[in-house]
């Protein structure tokens, strides 16, 4: 049973977005992508720049894999969590609190709105 | 089906993540990699390594038959013990190991336990014409591990033996938590540290007198996760990844283990010798990662668009910080301070070869 909070929007690649108002919106890894990874040991950040959807935004090392995680739409990147360098663990132990990756800002809401809801993210991980 | 070790039930109590592995379901990690690496490199921790094999090789020819069938000599002093290789006549490794010298003519053979059926076997048949006694005692046998700075603060509240007399690699038969025991000044992680092999029946209660002797050292039970970094950073080889029966002792630099330098016959020596004075046609090799991420078991390496060699082992080096593995790389790419890429994923990554261990500030003594 995984942790899929309503508010939230979700992606096909496992990130979760949410909506911080003004343009901003922060991106995770679900739960339920953590859970599947490992305990998480290293993570790659981008620069703070544009990206179009889609784009590699950085890579989560865990003990036995790696993966990328993705610009869900066109963005920039404003901000990333800087605690992920000392305590990469923290998106296993927090992945919708502590464990956020970036923000990013963009002018076009729509991007967002057209995420996956948590109840269609639910049916994508088939729980 | 995998088969449990005496300790199992305390793994599922502290919450263990187990996972199969050698044909055990054992404990992965209690709580983190880091948190637990951490823990053997600035504390203590305790470890679960039942599932080690024990072989017993006692007779008037088990200094001769053990000189024949590994590398390494025999001949340390009884209350000693050494690190060897097994391997077969093409020098291809079987195994590596540890032999305590228990007396004259009693040695405990400690085998990975990923090779216990097959290393039994092999031993079995070179015994024709030695007058000795085989015993495999792997599943009456536990071992628990504690390894750490202040592994011996917490040893010796659970023996009277005299643990600062046994040196490295040295070893005791005595009273450990009140069960008989061999302690053994042994280890992989790098640090000081016990090695106690009891009884399998005995090892609920050592565990616990253990964990309860550690608690004001906050002591951490370990998984096999921190044992792989722990063993990784200070460039310890792990037999199926960085060695197996295509490895040779002089191609994994484990040459320091193979007795060419006495005239005592033993399984492999001839073409040994002759891999000593061509010298190989590959080396392992320690490469630290310049820059983020790591290559894992498998990444191939490359000078340009040549590929040079294979990654065996990779990981993060918790207490370095940065990316660490062993590789297989081609003679001539084996020297200090060559730089190499690794292709992970597509991309390439930049290594630079460098000399083992990776972290040097172990507490081993």
């Amino acid at each position: 049973m995984s942790n899929i909070p309503e508010e939230l929007r979700y992606t096909e690649t496992h990130e979760w977005i949410k909506d911080l108002g003004n343009g901003e919106y922060m991106i995770g890894l679900t739960f339920y992508a953590q859970d599947q990874m490992g305990e998480i040991v290293m993570v790659e950040f981008p620069g703070m720049q544009d990206f179009n959807s889609g784009d590699i935004l950085g890579t989560l090392e865990a003990v036995k894999t790696a993966e990328d995680f993705y610009a869900p739409f066109d963005c920039k990147v404003v901000r990333v969590n800087g605690d992920l360098e000392d305590e990469p663990a923290l998106i296993n132990e927090s992945s919708y609190e502590k464990g956020w990756l970036i923000v990013v800002k963009t002018d076009d809401p729509s991007g967002f709105t057209s995420l996956k809801s948590a109840v269609e993210y639910t049916e994508f991980i088939g729980e | 089906m995998d088969k449990k070790t005496a300790l199992h039930d305390k793994h599922l109590k502290l919450g263990a993540r187990m996972e199969s592995f050698a044909g055990y379901i054992m404990p992965i990690k209690y709580t983190t990699v880091k948190e637990e690496h951490n823990a053997v490199r600035s504390g203590v921790g305790v470890f679960d390594l039942s599932h080690m094999g024990e072989f017993r090789v006692k007779g008037k020819d088990a200094s001769k038959f053990l000189d024949y069938l590994l590398t390494n000599d025999s001949e340390v002093e009884p209350g000693k013990a050494y690190y060897s290789t097994m391997c077969y006549p093409d020098a291809g490794i079987v195994d590596d190991l540890v032999v305590y010298r228990l007396s004259e003519d009693d040695y405990l053979m400690i085998v990975n336990a990923s090779n216990i059926e097959k290393d039994w076997a092999w031993v079995n048949n070179h015994t024709a014409g030695y007058s000795i006694d085989l015993t495999n005692e792997s599943d009456e046998t536990a071992l628990v591990a504690i390894q750490g700075p202040d592994a011996e603060k917490v040893a010796r509240k659970l023996t009277d033996e005299k643990l600062q007399d046994i040196g490295y690699y040295s070893h005791t038969s005595g009273v450990f938590a009140g069960k008989k025991a061999l302690i053994a000044r042994t280890g992989y992680t790098g640090e000081d540290g016990f090695e106690i092999y009891i009884r399998s029946e005995d090892a609920e209660t050592v565990w616990d007198a253990v964990m309860e002797a550690g608690e004001e050292f906050e002591i951490k039970p370990v998984g096999l996760g921190a044992r792989d970094t722990l063993r990784l950073e200070v460039g310890y080889l792990l037999y199926g990844n960085d060695m197996d029966y295509t490895t040779t002792p002089m191609e994994a630099k484990l040459g320091w283990v193979v007795k060419l330098k006495t005239d005592k016959e033993f399984i492999g020596r001839e073409v040994m010798a002759r891999q000593k004075k061509e010298k190989p046609a590959r080396y392992i090799v320690g490469l630290e990662v310049q820059g983020n991420g790591f290559p894992r078991q498998g990444a191939e390496l490359f000078e340009g668009n040549r590929k040079v060699g294979v990654v065996t082992s990779g990981s993060l080096a918790p207490t370095l910080g940065y990316g660490v593995c062993l590789a297989f790389v081609e003679k001539g790419f084996h020297k200090k301070d060559t730089v190499l890429e690794a292709e992970v994923r597509g991309k390439r990554i930049p290594v630079k070869t460098v000399k083992l261990p990776f972290y040097k500030d172990g507490s081993r003594k």
